[in-house]
């Protein structure tokens, strides 16, 4: 299929721009195979280049001959296109239609992308689990890296390389996935380099409602475990969703066959559930007409922040398992694709001082989310305007950068990254230039998202100014009176953010005018000490 | 003190209100504070944590029924404070608790704190304090008098309205017959008077108190009164009247003889309801509130279904929308505006000073709005004696006006972070203040009661103790070029930015907290800076002395601190009293303070030396919130015998393996 015949209309002229708190633009309007570009060709104008994949939804108007298309995308952005002729209007909606919603891998943007930046780092080889493993290697031998998942054939969700027990072949892992859902078997998440604990993931174990059980597990999981030492089952779930999970071949961990270990469910929600509260967020947000009461309680009644307080709690749960009590952790839902990343990487973020540089938090999603098989594919094909029926979409990832975003504001000097780190993965989860989120055997042909982000300039917009290194775990309060509403995201476009941008522009000149005037402190001193040592009696008493 | 029965009681325990945190201590009751001191073997790693409870600040004292560790004894402050003790015996708690319902309800003013409390000044100095601000002085910056407005001397002995100041002013072509006769058809004899004048459009901010029209009554020197403030304007025919209440309270009024302005009677005006809600329901809405925040485990359906039906939001909006609409009247269409509500001491006194605020940027300065305070509320007889609870009075008079006002002034500094020249710890401060009858300012219900009392001459000023301490108040990031630039705000209220203040309604719950502050690092660093220039000026005239040429050098400095605190760059600020403002700008004024607790881990965070790595509050494995997530403890046992095992009460708790 060729791109040209899903264009009808390549171009129109005299098409106005209307954005949320910024001048309408009026020109000229092109379509592509993957952009939708609206140019008022004065230098002096910003063009618009909108991804047709960053399209969620579009909605047509017609007073007379003039035609509108109100835009909405996945980033949450809505904007109007005035089009003249009700033929073109017509001819350039059902195009953005078509191409907003292709679903052939091979035709999306990152297959035809290419840099127009020089590219200095590969991003693809930049967080290989080689070398995670190689940091593992240098605390702890009780660990090795298995390629029992090489080809892809014992685990499709899982990496080639896992880091599992040394003291666990390949063949037992091959018998526990066949245990464990999606053959998704535990594999070591998190090492607590303080006091040698550990966190691992993995999917529900297939007991069914006959109590299967599987010694290899068993034996895998206890081998984590120092002699005497028991752990914790942090399972998403809530006790009577696992149960009625075994009626169609999950389950969880018993007691009898798990003694060491102490199962503790959570509710975490998924799928569905998380989309529609998405979906009632976003429409309050954008409802102008609310007055308090009812603002407050949509709101309340899309649940988006219940679900960030739960994710938060249990997180914290993890984290407190792991660096108060000591003892080792798995964690896993059903699939061990959604509520399990967000718990593992969120106590990660709370744990290990590391996750919060702009690095290392590229290496936790790179780990925790691309590695270890989150099917952004699939939870992000559609955003909040979406009119046709979610199948499998859920905002997942958006709540876990959510959840960073709350801990960012209880520690707003802890992170390496702005916030505008978080709202860029948000975008590029959704749609994107870059992969992160397509198949990992194709990636060979599209440039890596880290590539881009990880140059000078790039690096400079997304860092912190505020960041000092902090060696330590941090607790985040999750009482609702703590937790905020993400207004980066989801008010982003209703609201003018000058006034905010302004003060946070002088708040980085204040760090920046403290620095100089040390560095100039600091020379001085330099100076002047080798004055005194090349002149002994210039020292003063 | 022959109200205190028992001084000093042993073994008392702490609980966290949000935890099941405790710690012991000693609990001493002395003639004006009730002090908890942590007893030190509590803490080895820390200092010894004190509160110190103001009797003032107490609302009201609990005693519940005794159980097995002790007599439970929970005090509210109006502060937002909540502590609840654990008394070992029944006794000394009763002891206690008898003693304080009588301090805390002190039945003549001369019991209040502010005339026993001195801070160490001569008489000189206390008053010079006083001299501090000059509301004469604030008209003639207004540009007041002149050709169309006047001071009258009508009010000099507080004969035509005892609420009101001796210092009035009132349109030139309004005699003092028509000033008698509209004072007369005016509630409480609130009569018409200026109380912002916008010099830009000549355009005047009057208030008064409700008319006495009942269903039909009429007063020609009132409808004079407000055709002469309509004349002081020639940029507009017609002057707008705003009644803040809703309309159905108005015409309640009717029935008793009060009421609002007939738009028939009264030629060129525009009259409009606002409809903010009165006393009572403010009341109510903040004890809902304040309920529903102090719910342990809260969950966030609850939390936020709470805070749509307490109102408060809903209210706060209310008081925004009308200042905005005052402003925009004024600014925008250069038309004067009488604000009034029934007896115009509290949604006039909130709406005309938040749209003087609106308006002027010199309100937005940390003196300025002292002088708004001072203005609005303080001298138009806003009843601080009787909204607060001073002495022992009516309950149903006491409300949270004034609160609602700060909060106001919070929620627009959020939406315009550089417009302000203080921060949120100020507004923290002056409410700690206006509570805490240490200073003379808000005593009293009006000037004519504060001048019986001889409070000047009594008394301290709390404006003085601020000004003196106006380093701790800064904000960063405010930018005197931006108001110039923005000198009217104009600020968005949709409702989602409207937030929840929790450094208001939770300051005292540390556990609500962000652990790092932006604020509180951007101070040290500026403090940083100031020190860093002068090192570098004193390092450049070492090198020059020894004839050599700088390497660097400090004259252009690359980006000049914008205010005052270069004066001040040597001293450290002292150390202001509460959780919020407690945390000190530098580990070295950590000491001194007097009241207060919560030292311990944030004394640690601010380390200068730069090679040094810093220690971040709230983290160091064992301290600080290890206890907080303690909720967890035991629960962990029981959970899996439950039925569904809501392990995570975890507000904050902490999983611990006891099997």
């Amino acid at each position: 299929m060729e791109f040209a015949e899903l264009i009808k209309t390549p171009r129109v002229d005299g098409v106005v721009l209307h954005r949320p708190f910024l001048p309408t633009v009026e020109g000229t309007l092109c379509l592509t195979g993957h952009h939708l570009i609206l140019s008022s060709r004065q230098d002096n104008t910003e063009e618009l280049w909108l991804l047709h994949s960053n399209i969620d939804s579009i909605e047509k108007r017609f007073v007379g001959s003039l035609g509108s298309i109100i835009v909405k995308c996945k980033d949450l952005r809505v904007i109007q296109l005035d089009i003249p002729g009700m033929e073109e209007c017509l001819n350039i909606a059902s195009s953005i239609e078509a191409l907003s919603t292709l679903d052939s891998v091979s035709l999306m943007y990152p297959f035809f992308y290419r840099p127009m930046f020089e590219v200095i780092e590969d991003g693809w080889n930049s967080f290989l689990p080689e070398d995670a493993f190689k940091d593992l290697e240098s605390m702890t031998d009780e660990w090795r890296l298995s390629e029992v998942n090489k080809d892809f054939s014992v685990c499709p969700s899982y990496p080639p390389l896992v880091a599992v027990p040394k003291d666990i072949d390949d063949e037992t892992l091959r018998k526990v996935a066949t245990f464990r859902h999606g053959g998704r078997f535990p594999v070591l998440s998190y090492y607590h380099k303080k006091n040698g604990m550990v966190m691992m993931r993995a999917g529900q174990p297939l007991t069914g409602t006959n109590g299967r059980r599987c010694k290899e597990d068993e034996k895998l999981i206890n081998a984590t475990l120092r002699p005497g030492k028991r752990g914790y089952i942090i399972d998403t779930r809530t006790i009577n969703v696992a149960q009625q999970a075994k009626a169609r071949g999950g389950g969880i961990e018993s007691e009898a066959n798990y003694p060491q270990w102490r199962r503790i469910h959570k509710a975490i929600e998924r799928s569905n559930v998380l989309q529609e509260s998405l979906i009632k967020l976003v429409e309050a947000c954008n409802d102008q007409s609310h007055n308090m009461d009812r603002w407050l309680s949509k709101l309340e009644a899309s649940n988006w922040q219940t679900h960030v307080k739960e994710i938060l709690t249990t997180a914290c749960l993890a984290a407190q398992c792991i660096d108060r009590e000591g003892a080792s952790v798995l964690v896993h839902g059903t699939e061990g694709t959604d509520t399990t990343l967000q718990v593992t990487s969120l106590a990660q973020i709370i744990l290990d001082p590391s996750c919060r540089t702009i690095r290392g938090f590229q290496g936790l999603v790179e780990r925790e989310w691309l590695q270890a098989g989150h099917p952004f594919q699939q939870r992000c094909a559609q955003s909040a305007y979406s009119n046709s029926k979610p199948r499998q979409e859920a905002p997942v990832f958006l709540l876990f950068l959510d959840c960073v975003w709350q801990i960012l504001r209880q520690f707003p000097c802890s992170f390496e990254f702005s916030e505008s780190y978080l709202v860029l993965l948000f975008e590029h989860a959704y749609a994107s230039q870059f992969v992160c989120r397509l198949f990992l055997r194709q990636l060979h042909k599209t440039v890596s998202l880290w590539s881009w982000v990880n140059r000078h300039q790039e690096i400079e917009r997304l860092t912190n100014p505020l960041f000092e290194a902090n060696s330590l775990v941090i607790w985040p309060s999750v009482a609702p009176q703590s937790l905020l509403l993400w207004e980066g995201v989801f008010l982003r476009w209703n609201r003018s953010s000058k006034c905010l941008d302004e003060a946070y522009e002088e708040m980085v000149h204040i760090i920046e005018y403290n620095k100089e005037l040390q560095n100039k402190v600091n020379s001085l001193r330099r100076q002047l000490a080798q004055l005194e040592t090349e002149d002994p009696l210039l020292q003063t008493p | 003190m022959e109200h205190i029965r028992t001084p000093k009681v042993e073994q008392v325990r702490l609980l966290d209100r949000f935890s099941n945190k405790s710690t012991n201590g000693t609990l001493y009751l002395t003639a004006t504070h009730l002090i908890f001191v942590e007893s030190s073997s509590n803490n080895l790693t820390s200092a010894a944590q004190e509160i110190w409870i103001l009797h003032h600040h107490i609302a009201s004292v609990e005693k519940l029924s005794l159980t097995t560790t002790g007599c439970p004894l929970v005090i509210q402050c109006r502060n937002f404070r909540v502590v609840h003790f654990v008394v070992q015996r029944e006794r000394d708690c009763h002891d206690i608790y008898s003693s304080l319902l009588r301090l805390l309800r002190p039945v003549s003013y001369e019991e209040l704190y502010a005339f026993s409390y001195n801070p160490k000044q001569n008489d000189q100095q206390r008053e010079e304090g006083w001299q501090l601000i000059d509301l004469g002085a604030e008209f003639e910056r207004m540009g007041v008098p002149c050709d169309q407005w006047q001071l009258t001397d009508v009010n000099r002995d507080y004969k035509v309205c005892e609420t009101y100041p001796r210092d009035l002013y009132v349109p030139i072509t309004a005699s003092k017959p028509i000033i008698v006769g509209s004072s007369k058809f005016r509630s409480k004899g609130r009569f018409p008077v200026l109380t912002y004048f916008y010099q830009e459009k000549k355009a005047a901010v009057c208030r008064c108190s409700q008319p006495l029209s009942g269903f039909s009554a009429r007063c020609l020197e009132d409808e004079s009164m407000l055709q002469a403030i309509s004349k002081a304007n020639h940029n507009s025919r017609f002057v707008y009247v705003m009644d803040t209440r809703p309309k159905l309270n108005a015409l309640a009024n009717r029935a008793a003889g009060k009421g609002y302005e007939n738009e028939d009677n009264y030629s060129n005006i525009r009259f409009q309801f606002v409809g903010i809600e009165n006393i009572h329901v403010m009341r109510t809405s903040l004890q809902k509130l304040l309920e529903v925040i102090g719910t342990r485990s809260l969950s966030m359906g609850d939390y936020l279904e709470g805070l749509e039906s307490s109102g408060w939001l809903r209210h706060i909006k209310a008081i925004v929308d009308a200042a905005i609409f005052l402003a925009k009247a004024v600014t925008v269409e250069g038309a004067s505006v009488l604000v009034h509500c029934s007896d115009g001491w509290d949604r006039t006194a909130q709406v005309c000073s938040l749209g003087a605020l609106l308006m002027d940027p010199y309100y937005r300065t940390i003196k300025g709005f002292m002088v708004l305070i001072e203005k609005d509320w303080i001298s138009f007889g806003h009843k601080f004696a009787d909204r607060c609870d001073q002495l022992d009075g009516d309950p149903k008079e006491v409300s949270p006006i004034f609160t609602q006002f700060l909060e106001c002034v919070w929620q627009l500094s959020e939406q315009f972070p550089q417009a302000f020249e203080f921060s949120e710890w100020f507004l923290l401060q002056i409410h700690e203040h206006v509570h805490s009858c240490q200073y003379g300012n808000f005593l009293g219900n009006n000037q004519r009661q504060r001048e019986e009392l001889q409070l000047r001459e009594r008394t301290h000023s709390l404006w003085a103790y601020l000004l003196s301490e106006k380093q701790n108040y800064l904000n960063p990031f405010y930018s005197p070029a931006y108001c110039e630039a923005h000198p009217v705000l104009e600020p968005s209220t949709l409702p989602y930015h409207f937030k929840f203040w929790r450094n208001m309604y939770h300051q005292f719950d540390r556990s609500m907290h962000p652990r790092q502050s932006i604020l509180k690092t951007i101070l040290t660093l500026r403090e940083n800076s100031h020190k860093a220039e002068s090192t570098l000026q004193a390092l450049e005239n070492r090198l020059h002395q020894l004839g050599v040429t700088p390497l660097t050098t400090s004259d252009p400095p690359a980006h000049p601190p914008t205010r005052d605190q270069r004066t001040n760059s040597n001293s450290l600020p002292p150390r202001p009293d509460s959780l919020i403002l407690g945390a000190p700008v530098n580990h070295k004024d950590v000491q001194g303070q007097d009241d207060e607790d919560e030292q311990d881990e944030v004394g640690e965070e601010a380390v200068e030396s730069t090679d040094m790595e810093r220690t971040v509050e709230g983290s160091s494995g064992t301290e600080s919130r290890k206890q907080s997530y303690g909720e967890l403890e035991g629960t962990y046992n029981n959970e899996l015998a439950k039925e569904e095992p809501a392990v995570v009460s975890l507000e904050f708790g902490v999983a611990r393996m006891t099997c």
